[in-house]
């Protein structure tokens, strides 16, 4: 099923040669650009988040992914945490893979040009067999600007936006995977469970976590592209392998978007931003959106303000409508959202436990974060959920 | 490995010092050997059911997959969340699940039974070609997705509840029932129930007049030969669950069975 997910060799070259840390277990870096190498897919997703904005450590996202173990090959995990930086929350945290010192100066003084950098610091890891050939990893807290914004004409989301796409294209051996405010994406080559204790997550205090075990279908396992995958507060992870991928691709480029990562998933989340932050669209018209319902679904319905809603979407962004198995998991400030795929190609389940909602690909890992955890349910095909952490508690 | 299996007879002490702490049934302590899954993967989980000669208990179970895949002749209950493909290829063993399956329950086996007391993930029963399936609650999406059946074998697969959509996709024999006890107010079946269904029968407990069945199937109230074969399924369901046979077959029940003049041609194309 590898078909319809294709990237350009000079592409590769350009920016991979660079920045490929590790593609196997062994630790060989013989680079297999797609074509090349054909992986059978797989793939774990789980979430949690407290409606009450509780803090919960990162340590019991990471239990999910035990039970899931074999939906993973080793090749990438990772997670994001929402509230977990309450003492710089009016900046923006930057979470950037380097390959070597040089390029991380280089990179600082590229910031500096734009942004007030009010703390640098490395993000603290621990030395575990599992997890090696990692890059050097920095966090930034950043407020851009004023000059540059007045002088750019630009909003300050934008700004940063277009500041990531900048870097993660052209500065070579620079990646910038985390960019929103009080969140922070933390992800590496290796099973998730492991990536959780090399980034000490233990230690980080979140309102809702998503975690990713990867099993990567068409491209390598990298460092960039192990999920979840970000822009601003928006992150996603992601079950499965859109079919759609280029149609996508090349629809979300033409406003600025660059899709640089080897990966299917990296579209989802520049088309969530496209739809909710640009477009202004709501998460339920985002959702139909990428998970239309069928021409012959729409036809059916009984609400005729419905239909004529779900037909004005759909012929808005047919080019958006995104085809093939996906389970997806958005985070973002203040919320989550689930989604599968119109066809529910992938598996994905929901469970509730007092002021926790609880999301994954299979039950056992809900039971694993709440053995008690009650009205487990299996939402649709293409039909949304949405957990909000009531207003003011985030 | 030795520490998650005990046995009557043997480390008594031991054994009686964990069974303190672990409420499980008399009858079950001295008939069967009961494995706890907790620190187990699924091939040591595994390994240890096939190797064991009586009924066998797992407890704790979370998640691990293709338990009991090919077995037979063996009578295994499971407490807790069997993982994906349980029973796969399953072939003349019986499976108890005290809570939900998960994805592909059943998936391509052969002889058996899987009674599942809770609800089950997609996928069940995919490719089955014969025994029984039994769930008290509801199904996810594509429930006997290509089932088949083939001289003396006739799978059967019956759901308490609800179905999701794509129930019996490219069915090509066997029966699926699907009661829809406790719906309260849910539809009984999701979207698209039958795609590509080429053989076979679905048996619905309702009018399903708000149901669309595509062109190649032809869907019509059950008739009195109908209800006789329906009978044999919800029988030994409802001695099962501890369900009334009388009340559970006193609805309508509509019958879906390919069309043979007008047989399927495509599904996804048109979209």
């Amino acid at each position: 099923m590898s078909k319809g997910v294709h990237f350009h060799a000079d592409l590769l070259c350009m920016k991979m040669n660079s920045f490929i840390f590790q593609i196997s277990l062994k630790g060989k870096t013989n680079m297999k650009i797609e074509g090349q190498v054909r992986i059978p897919s797989g793939c774990a997703i789980a979430a949690v988040i407290s409606k009450e904005g509780n803090k919960m450590s990162g340590e019991l996202v990471a239990g999910a992914m035990k039970p899931m173990h074999d939906r993973s090959n080793g090749l990438g995990g990772g997670f994001a945490g929402y509230g977990i930086y309450p003492a710089y929350k009016d900046f923006y945290a930057l979470h950037v893979f380097f390959d070597q010192r040089a390029t991380r100066k280089d990179c600082e003084v590229f910031l500096k040009e734009r942004f007030e950098i009010v703390k640098s610091e490395i993000i603290p890891t621990r030395k575990i067999p599992a997890i090696i050939d990692e890059p050097i990893i920095w966090r930034y807290f950043v407020t851009p600007l004023q000059s540059v914004l007045a002088n750019l004409q630009l909003d300050e989301k934008e700004f940063v936006a277009r500041t990531v796409m900048k870097i993660n294209t052209e500065m070579r051996g620079a990646h910038v995977f985390s960019s929103g405010k009080n969140m922070g994406t933390f992800k590496a080559v290796g099973f998730p469970e492991d990536v959780a204790v090399f980034y000490k997550l233990e230690e980080y205090m979140g309102y809702s976590w998503t975690a990713h075990g990867r099993y990567p279908t068409n491209t390598p396992g990298w460092w960039g592209g192990a999920h979840p995958f970000t822009l601003l507060d928006y992150s996603i992870v992601h079950n499965g392998e859109i079919s759609s991928y280029d149609a996508n691709r090349r629809f979300i480029e033409m406003f600025g978007y660059k899709c640089t990562l080897q990966t299917d998933t990296e579209v989802i989340t520049y088309i969530l931003d496209f739809l909710v932050r640009i477009q202004g669209l709501t998460l339920e018209e985002a959702a139909s959106v990428i998970a239309a319902p069928f021409w012959s679904t729409i036809q059916d319905k009984t609400d005729p303000g419905e239909q004529e809603a779900y037909t004005y979407l759909r012929t808005l962004f047919p080019s958006l409508l995104i085809t093939g198995p996906f389970s997806i998991v958005l985070g973002y400030s203040g919320g989550l959202m689930a989604l599968n795929d119109r066809l529910k190609l992938r598996s994905m389940v929901v469970g509730e436990k007092d002021d926790r909602v609880f999301i994954a690909s299979e039950e056992a890992a809900i039971r694993a974060m709440e053995p008690d955890a009650a009205d487990i349910w299996a939402p649709a095909g293409g039909e949304p959920v949405i957990v909000k952490v009531k207003e003011g508690a985030y | 490995m030795l520490e998650n299996v005990y046995r009557k007879g043997e480390n008594t002490a031991f054994a009686v010092f964990l069974l303190k702490f672990v409420e499980i049934p008399w009858e079950v302590r001295y008939n069967s050997m009961v494995i706890d899954a907790g620190s187990l993967d699924f091939r040591a989980l595994n390994d240890t059911l096939r190797k064991a000669e009586e009924d066998c208990r797992v407890v704790g179970c979370r998640g691990q997959r293709f338990i009991a895949a090919g077995m037979a002749e063996k009578n295994i209950t499971i407490d807790g969340i069997p993982g994906n493909a349980l029973g796969a290829y399953l072939n003349g063993a019986h499976i108890t699940v005290n809570g939900n399956g998960q994805d592909a329950v059943g998936d391509t086996m052969n002889e058996g039974t899987i009674i599942i007391h809770g609800s089950i993930g997609d996928a069940a029963g995919y490719a089955m070609r014969g025994g029984r399936i039994f769930v008290q609650g509801n199904a996810g999406y594509r429930a006997g997705i290509h089932m088949k059946a083939y001289k003396e074998k006739m799978p059967v697969m019956v759901i308490g509840g609800s179905a999701g959509s794509f129930l019996g996709e490219y069915q090509a024999g066997g029966v699926i029932v699907v009661l829809g006890l406790g719906l309260q107010g849910k539809k009984i079946v999701g979207y698209f129930p039958c795609t590509g269904m080429h053989g076979g029968k679905i048996f619905l407990r309702a009018h399903c007049g708000d149901v669309k069945f595509p062109d190649q199937v032809t869907a019509r109230p059950a008739k009195a030969a109908d209800m006789e074969e329906l009978q044999v399924y919800v029988r030994e369901y409802c001695g099962v669950f501890g369900y009334d046979m009388a009340t559970v077959l006193h609805a309508p029940f509509t019958v879906v069975t390919p069309d043979s003049k007008n047989p399927y041609k495509q599904m996804y194309v048109a979209n």
